[in-house]
């Protein structure tokens, strides 16, 4: 199982050809206190780049970019049911969703912990 | 990124360093840097605004004084009633009142809070629209007012229910003031202006202090346990809940004062049949509007679920509807009310509560109904 980051503060755990997708400690905290989150629907097939979720917190609306192309597989309902979970457990039970992954060439992009902690420092 | 000016071009508060060294978040606003939350988080600086006090620097507000030359606190006050549609004269020595500046159009020019000091009345006016009410006031009142803008004092609330308590152990006779009194009183060893007024829904003060004692007084106040400092975040999601217009938002030159529902703030000695009917600028339609109503209004507006509907959100009679009808002019989440809150101007036929209307959110129609302001019960001590 490897954790994977990408320029966009959403880090993505892979376990074989599934990723879990979420955003960082460090954008959650660039976000703000959350209080909505719309999550795709099971069965929706994601384009690298496309929007996948959107996140709202008190000050403004942002949105999720699917950091690789795929099929969610599932979405996060304890999420939806509470968003500020965003900002408790981040990277952890703040999971968005899960994507089977279409190509896992794409993956070849992303950054390692270490890259990403050295780009948000 | 943005076109915002570099923090090179922005002016700084009395109470900058303290922001900063409070974890204070800095952002460019109406040309000052100004912290839009501080450690705590938006969310938190509200709630515990509404459960225990908030501080809150509002230092890039306009303070203008306006001595009148003759010495006679009724002629300063009988000159700006030429330029806004409030009863000024009956203002007493020690109240305040909120009032607004119109053009010939009926639109607002600015909303601010008058205070008669017995000698001179205090006026408190909007960052963004300070240059322009100074000269406004120079033009039209030159001649019976010295008009002195107080650049040299910073302002600060001091928000909540406990507000009242922590203030008191600054001056034991604070408590004996009532909603919108206003006047000079030493805090501190401090000469300062205290009003019982504020801009949250909530009891509480608003504090003009001379900048090179302010953060003494802030020091002191955030001392004390009830006492957290409150951003420009919270500032905004409470006032919002308390259904208070923004200017530049809410209102604006576009809008007349029956259009944003502030008809309230037009006393009777300045309407039709008045002791000084008329005489400010856009009488003509702000006197009809008044008798005959406005075409639209402010309203506020709750949405269907949790996303907050956000300013310039459109609005329609019907989920398949594409004629836009209004929109919304401040709108977010609510910590108090758990949900999302809005204000819009919708045209006066579909202006009732219970109205249903429908917004669009990210390409998807929601339902709106049209709800009583404000949305959370004010508390003012009055």
């Amino acid at each position: 199982m490897t954790t994977l980051f990408t320029s966009d503060h959403e880090w993505l755990q892979i376990e074989g050809d599934t990723a879990t997708i979420g955003i960082t400690d460090f954008a959650q905290n660039q976000l703000g206190d959350v209080v909505f989150v719309e999550l795709p629907k099971a069965g929706r097939s994601l384009k690298k780049g496309e929007t996948a979720a959107t996140v709202e917190s008190v000050k403004a609306a942002s949105d999720v970019y699917a950091p690789v192309s795929g099929e969610v597989v599932e979405a996060n309902e304890a999420l939806a049911a509470d968003p500020s979970l965003i900002n408790s457990d981040p990277q952890g039970k703040a999971w968005f969703f899960k994507l089977k992954l279409a190509d896992k060439g794409e993956l070849e992009g992303l950054m390692d912990e270490a890259a990403y902690k050295a780009q948000t420092e | 990124m943005s076109a915002q000016p570099g923090p090179s071009s922005l002016k700084q508060v009395p109470l900058h360093a303290l922001h900063v060294s409070r974890g204070g978040k800095m952002v460019p606003f109406a040309g000052y840097e100004m912290p839009v939350q501080y450690a705590a988080g938006v969310l938190k600086e509200h709630l515990h605004t509404r459960t225990s006090a908030g501080l809150f620097d509002v230092s890039h507000m306009g303070q203008i004084m306006l001595r009148p030359k003759s010495g006679r606190v009724e002629d300063a006050a009988a000159a700006l009633e030429r330029l806004v549609p409030q009863d000024i004269l009956g203002i007493v020595p020690g109240r305040q009142r909120y009032a607004l500046f119109t053009n010939e159009d009926g639109g607002i020019l600015d909303d601010l809070m008058v205070a008669n000091f017995g000698d001179a009345l205090f006026l408190v006016v909007n960052a963004a629209c300070k240059d322009a009410d100074e000269a406004h006031l120079r033009a039209h009142l030159s001649a019976t007012c010295e008009i002195v803008p107080l650049t040299d004092r910073a302002l600060i609330a001091l928000q909540g229910p406990k507000a009242v308590a922590v203030l008191e152990k600054l001056d034991p006779t604070i408590s004996a003031m009532r909603f919108m009194d206003s006047g000079p009183r030493t805090l501190l060893g401090i000469p300062c202006f205290v009003s019982r007024s504020g801009y949250t829904g909530e009891d509480g003060f608003e504090i003009s202090v001379p900048a090179a004692d302010a953060e003494r007084l802030v020091t002191t106040l955030l001392a004390d346990p009830a006492v957290l400092p409150i951003g420009l975040g919270a500032r905004d999601s409470l006032r919002l809940e308390a259904g208070l217009c923004l200017y530049g938002h809410d209102i604006d030159t576009t809008t007349t004062p029956i259009e944003g529902a502030l008809e309230w703030a037009i006393q009777k000695a300045r309407r039709k049949g008045g002791a000084r009917e008329g005489g400010f600028p856009g009488a003509d339609t702000i006197l009809r509007q008044l008798a005959e109503g406005a075409p639209r209004r402010r309203v506020g507006l709750k949405a269907e679920g949790r996303a907050p509907v956000r300013e310039d959100a459109p609005l329609f009679a019907d989920a398949s509807s594409t004629n836009r009808l209004g929109r919304v002019t401040s709108g977010g989440f609510g910590p108090s009310v758990n949900g999302p809150v809005a204000m819009g101007y919708v045209p006066t036929p579909l202006a009732s509560a219970g109205t249903a209307l429908v917004t669009e959110l990210r390409g998807s129609r929601l339902p709106m109904q049209v709800v009583k302001l404000p949305f959370v019960a004010p508390t003012y001590q009055r």
